[in-house]
């Protein structure tokens, strides 16, 4: 076993069941032995590569463009309050 | 056993660029209605990328510079991930290890020689902004996403503070520089500027006061020396709640040290009403961002050139204003220190001492002039103000002993006059004015006669 | 021939000639996939009302003389795009009942260029794997034997193509799905350059490698959707600002003198009958003038490991927004697939494992394009099967976390290099499913991957067979 399941699935805010738990401890263990394969190449000596495409410094101009209406961003909400989110409270 | 604080500076800046750093939702938002400077980008809709602000970089770079940071060629951004609910994106487009500036410096000027070293100085986006209230008799927390994804710069200071007074000093030239770059107005109740104090106590040891020289300078501390807690402060809305908080933490902190335990290393917050800071019940998260590189944004590569060029857009800083005006125009630190206090009235003053020198009025006297008026730089011109010196001047070079000479020649040439006025006929001292006038030709201000007449004729 | 049988070109020449409207080309690709959809299941909405006004509106353009690029086609998207007032889901339930405010640049692009939108096609939720089994609407069959899968993640898009449901499908590709898909389906996968095509709006998996694509019936309808596609867009930041080639007039270049590479390494356990579609293919590239050369490239091995650490990484970042809060259902939504995808990468990335995991897979991706570079400069196209197999039965990818990664082994490194690759079919195996060969070169080179492609496609026969529905 390798992945601490309860501290990961934390940090990923998900809640899994036990089920699913015991079910992806098995199945990320194997997938990690298989990713452990890249150990075998040397890379000592090489840069990582985070973008294939070269670019660089792309900015936009400091320019306002429209902002989406309100009710339309709150529209694919479930709970929405005189304009806001609403979330359970997060401070006690 | 006595302890000294070790103190760092966490500071946000908010920038006042027009658009946000990653979209072209307006920074406007301010007391305006919620969730209506939003955009799929800063929205966090499925798909929306975010395109950086130039503007917001080179402004970054500037406060960088401002504060003799060094300008890697090489930089990026990097996702901070946590889970929030203000937070739309599930990770905060931030930097990590290749900052736009690193490696700064302030030096402070109370405690001498005392120099507080920056570590980075680097770019990302606000987060939205939660309220907590109740609704429907249900305690709820609610969130507006329009300051989501205002351009924030983060400067990181090294754990160099040794007091509150020195955090304060800091704060105070932080902001000042900030607004001389004019890159935000730092208004402190408008969240613009906001402060993480960390705060811990190492013990000292009166015998080795030494320390920091100066930024280059390696650190060498005994190694039991280096608190092994650090508790941070958060929710601080004013440079003296700041000061205030650094020292209730340090007292908290010593009687925990001096009781034998180690404090709990955690973030706290500073309740203004009862001045006191208290554990943040936030429900225990493990902190870990899990940075990786930012794909959706090339990374950023500079000349040499593009940083001289925006080295050469700074504005000259208060510290080296100051020294100036006091070489320049031989003045006392304490004018120069008011004078350079804000940029905008250093320029006002400079451009009157230009427009003044025209009319022989010496630098000196312009200073006297807007201090002791309590000249408002923005609501006079620089030569409006050298017009009215002018006419001041003019009627204030007859002194009080030429004037009752004067007086007197006039009370022997005109008794009737005198009789007069001393049976009650006030208006009579219209004319010894006129009289007088005649005499002095110069502009005088009547008051100033009037005044000397009635002196003279009372103790006549 | 019935009209939703037509290619683009077939269908824009008849549209101009007055010979049909858009119209009746649009209600024929209506009826096809109600006939159709209970046995494929293609697509997850069906926007018929907007298909009916788009095609009513094509046709008064058209009157007019107006010239749009692909006016009156019809065209399924994939449901990752965003599509304006239209539910989007990515098949996963968590956007069930997502209504997008904006239009992705890729559907922006189509609108103008005049298509008709018949609806969103289905994927593996959150296009995490190459079956469509991962879906939260049900696996798309494959319209060559429903038995089979249609590949993935675009399966949809290949079915909604191959089953005649539509002229043409636009689908994304992230490593293989958009080739190994049309591959399994018998159509025509294009991914092009990194960068080529705006990824705004195309719901994020994989932010350094995700990429839009046409698939279509012919290399030709291909090009044209490319040279709507292509280009620069001040939304997304990668995307590169080259001029946009006319694709469409080099198609039939001479590929005399074209150096075209092998590697053994593409062959390393691929099916036999595969293997043996793939060679004839190579002699008939040959016939038509191309040099044929062995290279060696870096084993496809590793760009598959390097894949998984970087896709598990970004999809658990990528994946973060999905709260609940602003839109959509909380994360106790998610299908299993995607979460344990989450969970691989929140350890991939976590302290402590950074370094070994998702900097060196970084590292491993310079090794592959640098090894490519060197291939690149030997030879200008390189080619190979495009999955190691046909299209495998329904229920082949449960419980293998990695299947995805398997069947699209042979188009990972291309794609982890950013590069243009392309799926022409090239045979059938005796089971009378797809065999898909794929050409690739260097980032740009769309112009000579489709030339090549469309001699091969039109020197041979493929293309005219169809499944029977």
């Amino acid at each position: 076993m390798r992945i601490d399941i309860s501290r990961i699935s934390k940090l990923a805010n998900l809640s899994l069941s036990d089920e699913e738990k015991g079910k992806f401890e098995k199945q990320l263990d194997e997938t990690i032995e298989y990713i452990d394969k890249l150990k075998e190449i040397d890379t000592m000596t090489v840069d990582p590569t985070s973008q294939v495409t070269g670019l660089e410094n792309i900015t936009r101009e400091d320019e306002v463009k429209p902002s989406l209406p309100q009710e339309k961003v709150l529209s694919n909400s479930k709970s929405t309050h005189n304009g806001l989110f609403k979330v359970a409270a997060i401070l006690e | 056993m006595s302890y000294k604080p070790v103190i760092g500076l966490e500071v946000h800046v908010e920038l006042k660029t027009k658009s946000k750093m990653f979209c072209g939702c307006s920074t406007d938002y301010f007391g305006k209605k919620p969730n209506t400077h939003v955009c799929p980008t800063c929205f966090g809709l499925p798909g929306a990328l975010p395109t950086p602000n130039k503007i917001a970089i080179e402004w970054c770079i500037k406060i960088g510079l401002s504060l003799n940071c060094d300008i890697p060629l090489f930089s990026k951004f990097d996702r901070k991930n946590y889970f929030y609910p203000d937070l739309p994106k599930g990770y905060q487009i931030s930097q990590y290890d290749l900052p736009f500036a690193h490696n700064g410096f302030v030096k402070l000027k109370t405690d001498e020689n005392k120099t507080i070293r920056i570590r980075r100085v680097h770019m990302e986006e606000d987060t939205g902004k939660l309220i907590h209230g109740i609704v429907n008799g249900k305690k709820a927390s609610l969130i507006d996403f329009n300051r989501s994804g205002v351009p924030l710069v983060e400067i990181v200071t090294e754990p160099d503070f040794e007091s509150a007074e020195q955090v304060n000093e800091y704060l105070q030239k932080l902001q000042q520089i900030i607004r001389y770059l004019e890159v935000s107005d730092a208004d402190m109740e408008k969240g613009q500027m906001r402060l993480e104090p960390n705060i811990s106590l190492k013990k000292s040891h009166p015998e080795q006061r030494e320390e920091y020289r100066d930024s280059s300078s390696v650190i060498r501390r005994p190694q039991n020396d280096i608190p092994t807690y650090k508790v941070e402060v958060k929710n601080i809305n004013s440079f003296r709640f700041v000061e205030k908080a650094i020292h209730y933490e340090t007292e908290r902190q010593r009687k925990i040290l001096e009781g034998g335990k180690t404090p709990v290393q955690e973030t706290r917050g500073w309740d203004e009403k009862r001045q006191i800071t208290f554990s943040q019940r936030i429900k225990e998260q493990e902190m870990d961002y899990r940075y990786f590189p930012e794909a959706d944004i090339p990374p950023f590569r500079w000349t040499k050139s593009q940083i001289s060029r925006l080295r050469s857009q700074i504005p000259e800083m208060p510290d080296k204003k100051l020294k100036r005006f006091n070489d320049d125009y031989s003045m006392s630190g304490y004018y120069s220190e008011i004078l350079t206090r804000e940029r905008k009235m250093a320029e006002f003053f400079e451009e009157t001492v230009k427009i003044g020198k025209k009319y022989n009025i010496n630098a000196k006297k312009i200073a006297n002039t807007i201090i002791n008026k309590k000249i408002d730089a923005n609501s006079i011109l620089p030569a409006a103000l050298v017009q009215s010196i002018i006419k001041q001047s003019k009627k204030t070079v007859v002194d009080e002993e030429e004037l009752k000479n004067i007086a007197l020649e006039v009370f022997r040439k005109n008794p009737k006059a005198v009789d007069d006025y001393k049976k009650g006929k006030n208006q009579v001292i219209g004319f010894i004015i006129g009289m007088m006038k005649r005499e002095i030709k110069k502009p005088v201000e009547n008051n100033q006669l009037k005044e000397v007449i009635e002196n003279l004729l009372k103790i006549q | 021939m019935n009209l939703n049988e037509l290619t683009i070109s077939q269908s824009l020449v008849g549209l101009k000639k007055k010979e049909f409207s858009s119209l009746e080309l649009t209600k024929a690709c209506l009826r096809q996939i109600k006939n159709q959809e209970l046995k494929i299941n293609a697509f997850v909405s069906i926007t018929e009302e907007k298909a009916i006004e788009q095609a009513k509106k094509a046709d008064l353009l058209i009157s007019k003389g107006t010239n749009s690029p692909l006016i009156g086609v019809p065209v399924s998207i994939k449901d990752n795009f965003c599509t304006k007032n239209i539910r989007t889901t990515a098949s996963s339930k968590v956007l069930d009942d997502f209504i997008p405010p904006f239009n992705a640049t890729v559907v922006k692009l189509l609108e103008e260029a005049g298509i008709v939108m018949l609806g969103k096609t289905n994927l593996d939720a959150w296009a995490h794997g190459s079956s469509t089994e991962t879906s939260d609407f049900g696996s798309t069959k494959n319209p060559w034997n429903t038995n089979f899968l249609p590949g993935g993640s675009s399966g949809g898009a290949a079915a909604s193509v191959a089953s005649n449901e539509t002229v043409f499908a636009i689908g994304s590709e992230t490593a293989g799905s958009i080739r190994q898909p049309a591959s399994w389906c018998g159509v025509v996968g294009l991914k092009p350059t990194y960068g080529r095509v705006s990824r705004y709006g195309l719901i994020a998996m994989v932010s350094s490698l995700d990429c839009p694509g046409p698939i279509a019936k012919s290399v030709e309808d291909c090009a044209l959707v490319l040279e709507v596609l292509a280009g620069k867009d001040s939304l997304d930041a990668t995307t590169s600002d080259r001029a946009v080639p006319k694709y469409s007039k080099s198609l039939n270049n001479s590929l005399a003198g074209i150096r075209i590479g092998v590697s053994d390494e593409y062959f390393d356990g691929v099916d036999e009958e595969v293997n043996e579609k793939i060679q004839e293919a190579v002699k008939i590239l040959e016939k038509l003038g191309a040099k044929i050369k062995k290279v060696k490239l870096f084993p496809p091995k590793y760009a598959i490991a390097v894949y998984t650490i970087l896709q598990r990484s970004e999809v658990s970042s990528n994946l973060a927004r999905y709260d609940g809060i602003r839109y959509g259902k909380d994360r106790s939504y998610f299908g299993e697939e995607a979460k344990r995808r989450i969970m691989l990468g929140t350890y991939t990335l976590s302290s402590g494992y950074y370094d070994q995991y998702y900097n060196k897979a970084q590292k491993v991706r310079t090794i592959i394009m640098n090894d490519f570079d060197k291939a690149f400069k030997k030879v200008d196209l390189i080619v190979g099967p495009t999955s190691p197999s046909t299209a495998l039965p329904i229920g082949s990818s449960k419980n293998h976390p990695m299947f995805g990664e398997m069947s699209d082994a042979l188009v990972e490194p291309s794609t982890i290099a950013g590069l243009a690759g392309i799926n022409v079919p090239c045979g059938f195996s005796k089971q009378r499913l797809p065999i898909g060969l794929q050409i690739f070169g260097p980032q740009f080179s769309e112009e000579r991957v489709l030339n090549a492609a469309h001699k091969y496609e039109q020197t041979t026969d493929w293309r005219k067979y169809k499944p029977s529905l």
